[in-house]
């Protein structure tokens, strides 16, 4: 199958040869089957629309299905690193994935753009000049849940998130800002799809709010059981758990929800118009912010490819950190750690026509970078 | 922790335990009657949950999407059966696992062919949505009542069509010796595709009525799968009645254990600590309870042979 997606994916999505000798090489490792599917395809498919509607044929991208296995991450970032020499790897959207595969590469002189894992690990003393997060470090748009739960007033939340990385990193950021009482707080399992125990847990806590973070099938199953429980609390969480692949298969059991994102398809800018319209008429369907998250990579990639070579490690990295691109979330910058400063927006869940869809409210959180930055030495 | 708490956990590891019966029963009746590891048991499920939102969505009927759901998983499995596992019988245990490992993939990947990698929307039916009140005031979701009464019902309709019914007997006669029955007449051909389809109707049946509560996409099989065959070994290969006690066995230690455990870790060490501690052992508890069960009985509850 790992092969099959490989010829067929790189079959479609390129059949680009270049002219030149030595086109860069990028290897995209992320999830295109199996629960977590919908946020590799999308952060694929955003990155391809970038890649060709640069038009240059300098750049190759070969793609591969990780299942979303740290131990299959592992060895296919190996073989891209030692047997297709790839230049730059990219695609991961899962933190323990992150975690199991940035480090080593890294180490071994090759450029990580990362369109969604933002790990506190990778943000402070794991940083590394060749790592760069296009995304956000983890812990923001919940930083950002929180900012607005207390600006809402809420006192006591409950909160939950999957036993991984990045559900830990939720937590903690949603306390950071958040400064009432706790009613309860649960990891669940990673690629849970039944929430009846956590549930009636809330039920019995005497919670004013419930916050959380269950990106993919986990939020589709979270909140329309939480729909049918008869738990009537406001909810609050990151955009992860209300996406556009998401919101369909939960329908109005959605309907009115607060959620934190760093893009919405209604931020009023050139790039972001064009590329809304662009990858409608390309796939047929909204982008998720995981899409504009894979799109402004391959800008940032494509950017920083325009002005250096990527033999030359620290011309390219310079390039890199200048981030001189046209962003879907308009202005963008790297701090000094590689992650991206940038403003938060609170987002409403809104019925368009037949297609649910996210609108803009408010702002969480401007120029926001984050929490580990200081601890970045590099 | 209050009475009504518990009470309401119990419901849900009662609920999660019936429907990985529906799971379990087939996979343990294709076991014992066939001497088959079907991997692919997963991917009838799946089936079951994509054919129902299939048919809810072009028609909004859940009672017809039920429908769809038993037989489109019925004929794949009758299909399954008739196009590749009839060629496996004679095979042993890692032919089995390679081919409905391979039927897997197959089933993955075609799904996603037809469906695309997102999920699909299926809802619970108005008439059952919403909490009902029990005595003693505990608010419980009508839809997952609806579940545990669906599955029991099930169960006393296997467990009568296994022991009143003349298909029950030479399925009963198949497990014990296959040649004697065929020698007895008996088309043991038919009786396999029979079996085969009713144990794939009964997950695309769990396919479909979980589906409509959490999310219906490709690859929800094979997380129940591994829970199911936890089921038949905790329960005995091959026995119906072992399926459902196992199945209720996983399904309570499940749910309780995640709520209870990291409870009780709270009182030796610090609550962040404990509830991370916790979970894991939860997640842990099914295969330990498994691993004491093998232990005390290697033929697992109630079966007869290992």
């Amino acid at each position: 199958m790992k092969f099959f997606s490989l010829a067929a994916s790189a079959a479609l999505a390129l059949g680009v040869v270049s002219a030149n000798a030595e086109p860069l090489k990028v290897g995209m490792i992320t999830t295109l089957s199996g629960g977590g599917a919908g946020l590799g395809i999308d952060v694929r498919d955003g990155f391809m629309l970038a890649v060709k509607q640069a038009g240059n044929e300098n750049i190759e991208v070969i793609i591969e299905d990780d299942q979303r296995k740290p131990d299959i991450a592992v060895q296919l970032a190996d073989k891209l690193v030692q047997s297709e020499k790839v230049d730059v790897l990219t695609g991961i959207i899962w933190s323990n994935l992150a975690m199991a595969v940035v480090p080593a590469v890294t180490a071994q002189g090759k450029f990580y753009l990362s369109p969604n894992a933002g790990p506190s690990a990778l943000a402070g003393k794991g940083c590394h000049p060749n790592y760069f997060n296009v995304a956000w470090q983890n812990d923001n748009l919940h930083e950002a849940a929180g900012a607005y739960a207390k600006e809402t007033g809420y006192k006591k939340s409950f909160i939950l998130a999957p036993n991984y990385p990045a559900g830990k990193d939720a937590l903690t950021g949603y306390k950071r800002f958040y400064d009432g009482e706790l009613a309860g707080e649960i990891y669940t399992k990673l690629g849970q799809t039944d929430y009846a125990a956590e549930l009636a847990q809330i039920r019995a806590s005497d919670a004013d709010s419930v916050f959380f973070f269950l990106p993919g099938g986990m939020g589709i199953s979270f909140l329309k059981q939480y729909a049918d429980s008869g738990v009537d609390l406001p909810v609050v969480g990151p955009a992860f758990s209300f996406d556009q692949g998401i919101l369909q298969a939960v329908g109005d059991a959605a309907l009115g929800v607060k959620n934190t994102s760093q893009w919405n398809k209604d931020i009023d800018n050139e790039t972001n118009k064009a590329f809304v319209e662009s990858f409608q008429a390309e796939y047929g369907r909204l982008p998720s912010l995981y899409a504009s998250q894979g799109f402004d990579t391959a800008n940032l990639l494509l950017s920083a490819m325009g002005s250096a070579d990527v033999n030359d490690a620290d011309a390219f990295r310079a390039a890199l950190l200048a981030a001189d691109f046209s962003s879907t979330r308009g202005d963008f910058e790297f701090g000094p750690n590689h992650h991206p400063v940038q403003d938060i927006f609170v987002r409403e869940v809104i019925k368009e026509g037949d297609v649910y869809t996210n609108k803009i409210i408010a702002t969480a959180m401007t120029d926001r970078a984050d929490a580990y930055a200081a601890e970045c030495k590099m | 922790m209050s009475l009504l708490l518990l009470i309401e956990q119990v419901l849900n590891g009662l609920q999660f335990g019936v429907m990985l019966f529906l799971m379990a029963a087939g996979l343990t009746l294709i076991f014992g009657v066939m001497g088959l590891i079907n991997l692919a048991h997963g991917s009838l499920y799946m089936i079951g949950a994509f054919c129902a939102a299939a048919v809810a969505g072009a028609t909004g009927s859940f009672v017809l999407a039920l429908v769809a759901a038993l037989a489109g998983a019925a004929i794949a499995g009758a299909l399954v059966e008739i196009l590749v596992i009839r060629r496996l019988y004679g095979k042993d245990h890692l032919d089995q696992v390679l081919a409905t490992f391979a039927l897997i993939l197959i089933f993955s990947e075609g799904t996603r062919w037809l469906f695309g990698s997102f999920p699909l929307f299926l809802d619970v039916p108005d008439a059952l949505s919403g909490p009902v009140t029990l005595p003693g005031g505990i608010e419980y979701p009508f839809y997952r009542l609806t579940l545990i009464a669906v599955g029991l019902m099930v169960a006393l309709g296997l467990f009568l069509l296994i022991s009143r019914t003349r298909i029950g007997i030479q399925i009963r006669a198949g497990e014990n010796d296959r040649e004697m029955i065929a020698a007895l007449g008996v088309d043991i051909g038919r009786l396999y595709t029979i079996v085969f389809a009713l144990g794939a109707a009964l997950a695309g049946l769990a396919g479909a009525l979980v589906g409509a509560i959490q999310s219906v996409q490709v690859g929800m099989g094979e997380p129940v799968l591994i829970l199911a065959f936890v089921v038949i070994v905790i329960g005995g290969i091959g026995s119906i009645k072992g399926a459902l006690v196992g199945a209720l066995l996983v399904g309570l230690t499940n749910t309780l254990g995640g709520i209870f455990l990291p409870e009780v870790m709270k009182l030796f060490m610090e609550p962040a600590v404990a509830t991370s501690v916790g979970a894991s052992l939860a997640s842990m508890a099914i295969y330990i309870l498994m691993a004491a069960v093998l232990i005390l009985k290697p033929t697992g509850l109630f079966g007869a042979r290992v």
